[in-house]
């Protein structure tokens, strides 16, 4: 048996760091299942106005009514049982803004992960959802003075309309997809940020969406928009306890960036390998603005995530950079959507995949340029390796050009860490697990300089931990 | 006990007899020359003592002070102290030629120690410039893009870092032009010491002009026909290599 035969065997997917759970305990629940009572109560208990609940109670029929998406997605999807779940679950509506404040499993909860600990260290604010609700949610208060406002869906809907109604569910219509129907009826947490014209974050703000309860469904909502001028970047990480059934997680997340601002928008996913991760994630660039979205998919047992840039003003800029690692039993379906709608605007992707053992990597990507448009470039590159013989990639690029002077240009690449290469690691003293680990942070290395430092290292980590942990 | 010893190698691939009845014995301190002809095995010889397990091993030792390596990993081997120059060094995009030697340094080093970052450095300058590799060099990925002779001056750095106890070079003259086959000559004699044994694997004797070899063997179909100093190697460059063939190939050892 060749070494990388035996490796295949060895491979398991870590989840180590995040596969702990306290027990449940909710003041509030939803009961498991689907209906139009599951909505109102979730309505009820979060005293929504009646234009919230006519939102959710639509986007519920909407929900019903759309079949599972067929084109673009995995036959896996038909062993979600959506009358298994349960929609609702948490302690109370209100964060502490405290971590004195919050309940003890939950701040050991999120001691464990590290979330305070990066707060004092780098962050400029953190929200921190457990179940439905944030548990915490605090921003520096210079910010605070400045007019940043960094609160849950429900508070932002509740405490400033004026700001956040009228681009709720417009990025990302509730009948874009049948999963951005399903967070629309049922949508909790999350983070609703704004940022004044002219402020620029020099911290990055961040969330932590942690799943605790069995047989759950996670739907937060999104919502941030930066007004002329401004600049963010937001983070995002998310752990949970691996379960013998299926989680979900379905969020929507809508980005808006006004003319000349710019939005950072980064994500670490290590999911345990249980949950279904079905994500829209749509941003909407003004004139001369910028989104920029670092997308980083470790865990989960299928995700499904094409983050996109609708490039509207003139000059607008849009980016995805992506890495995906698919280990044993994982697909990783990810890619990004491009809409360019004025001239002059430019998009980049870069999408780097790495497929383990048996596992599946997919790039999709959509790139419009209509007709009437001038000087508009896109340049897409999406490299896979793959580790093993029995490793799986596939690249469905669609891109459509017409118009004047508007450039696209397409790289693909597909390579393997060779049995040669391993050798030649070995015979300078490297174990195979070492070799492995050098061979796909060299992979993806040049894209990590992208990535803010403290998050290419924590990135470093968690491969060195699944290519490690993947040989005996 | 000192030394590098293969007794009674026979190794196969796919059922084909390459190395048949292989011995050789390599004393710390002395330089040994394995030239030949294209086909007689001496790169599967390279290999096998470097544990790549696409071969078979039917019979025969490999021991290293001692000690047997045959049918240890790759890596084992590497820390028991062999070194192996590949004839061809594999391109590894991304990894950077200091990270890369930083972490077959660490690699050799016991559980818990780690290395001195200013230290390594120092050292990795001083043997670069030895070796006339523009410092830039330590940011490039591994062998991707170079040129023969800088992937080949390459491997004696990494040699020259890792300072193993025997050091195996394949047809580390192949692809070097004059001047790049000097230096690596250089560097090569700079580590000749009484602690170290060098198997040179040949084709041509023009690299034996710079690295001097005490022993000098013949290997015809599988294993050594015939040995002498470095005058045989002379006297195969202007003979070639019919008239050992001729000789010894055939008639009773």
């Amino acid at each position: 048996m060749s070494n990388l035969e035996l490796q295949e065997e060895a491979i398991h997917v870590d989840t180590e760091k995040g596969n702990f759970k306290y027990p449940e305990n909710y003041e509030f629940d939803a009961g498991v299942g689907l209906n139009e009572d599951t909505v109102r109560y979730i309505s009820k208990v979060k005293n929504e106005d009646p234009w919230i609940l006519d939102f959710r109670l639509k986007a519920l029929e909407v929900f019903n009514k759309k079949p599972m998406p067929t084109n673009w997605a995995d036959k896996d999807l038909e062993n979600i049982h959506f009358d298994k779940i349960r929609y609702y679950l948490s302690k109370g509506q209100v964060p502490a803004r405290s971590w004195d404040d919050v309940p003890d499993d939950v701040k050991e909860t999120f001691e464990r992960l590290g979330i305070p600990e990066q707060e004092r260290k780098f962050l400029a604010g953190v929200e921190a959802q457990f179940d439905s609700e944030a548990s915490y949610s605090h921003m520096k208060e210079d910010l605070e003075k400045e007019g940043v406002i960094f609160v849950g869906s429900s508070e932002g809907l509740a405490k400033y309309p004026e700001i956040f109604k009228p681009y709720f569910g417009k990025v990302i219509p509730t009948a874009d997809n049948k999963f951005s129907a399903l967070n629309s009826a049922t949508f909790s947490g999350g983070s609703f940020i704004y940022v004044p014209k002219g402020v620029k974050l020099k911290q990055p703000l961040q969330a932590y969406f942690r799943i605790n309860a069995e047989n759950f469904g996670q739907f937060e909502r999104t919502l941030i928009i930066a007004d002329e001028g401004s600049e963010i970047t937001y983070m995002e990480g998310c752990t949970a306890p691996k379960f013998e059934t299926a989680t979900l997680h379905s969020a929507v997340v809508e980005l808006v960036a006004l003319k000349n601002a710019k939005i950072q928008y980064i994500t670490v996913q290590n999911w345990s390998s249980n949950v279904f991760n079905l994500v829209t994630k749509r941003g909407m660039a003004d004139e001369g603005a910028e989104v920029k979205w670092i997308d980083c998919n470790i865990g989960s047992r299928l995700t499904i995530k094409y983050p996109g840039v609708v490039l509207k003003g003139k000059g607008a800029r849009g980016e995805v950079l992506s890495i995906a690692l698919a280990n044993d039993g994982q697909h990783q379906d990810t890619g990004a959507k491009m809409m360019h709608l004025a001239d002059n605007t430019t998009s980049n992707i870069i999408s780097k995949s790495i497929s383990i053992g048996k596992g599946r990597s997919t790039y999709r990507g959509q790139v419009h340029m209509p007709k009437h448009l001038k000087n508009c470039k896109n340049n897409t590159e999406c490299d896979a390796l793959l580790i093993s013989t029995n490793s799986r990639t596939d690249t469905y690029p669609a891109i459509t050009t017409r118009g004047l002077n508007n450039t696209v240009q397409h790289e693909a690449s597909v390579s393997k860490v060779s049995a040669e290469q391993i050798f030649y690691m070995m015979q300078r003293g490297l174990s195979e697990g070492e070799a492995m680990s050098l061979a796909v942070n060299g992979f993806v290395n040049e894209l990590m300089k992208a990535f803010p430092m403290e998050y290419s290292v924590e990135l470093k980590r968690l491969i060195d931990m699944e290519m490690e942990g993947s040989v005996g | 006990m000192n030394t590098l010893e293969i007794k009674n190698l026979n190794v196969s691939i796919d059922g084909q007899a390459i190395l048949k009845d292989f011995s050789l014995t390599i004393p710390k301190g002395e330089v040994h020359a394995l030239m030949g002809p294209n086909g007689t095995g001496k790169s599967t010889l390279a290999k096998v003592m470097a544990g790549h397990e696409d071969y078979t091993v039917e019979s025969g030792e490999i021991l290293l002070d001692g000690e047997s390596i045959l049918g240890k990993e790759a890596d084992e081997i590497s820390h028991a102290g062999l070194f192996l120059a590949f004839q061809y060094p594999m391109e590894i995009p991304g990894v950077s030629i200091a990270n890369f030697i930083r972490a077959a340094r660490q690699a050799h080093l016991p559980e818990g120690e780690e290395i001195n970052a200013v230290e390594y450095y120092k050292e990795l300058y001083a043997k670069m410039d030895s070796l006339k590799i523009d410092r830039k060099f330590t940011a490039r990925s591994l062998n991707e893009g170079f040129s023969g002779g800088e992937k080949k001056r390459c491997e004696i750095l990494q040699m020259a870092m890792l300072a193993p106890q025997y050091c195996v070079m394949d047809e580390t003259d192949s692809g070097l032009d004059i001047d790049a086959l000097r230096i690596v000559s250089e560097g090569v004699n700079l580590m000749r010491s009484d602690e170290r044994g060098f198997l040179i694997i040949t084709h041509y004797q023009r690299l034996l002009d710079y690295i001097v070899p005490d022993v000098v063997h013949v290997m015809f179909d599988g294993h050594i026909v015939h040995s002498g100093d470095k005058e045989l190697a002379k006297e195969l460059e202007t003979k070639g290599y019919d008239w050992v063939e001729e000789e010894f190939v055939g008639a009773p050892a």
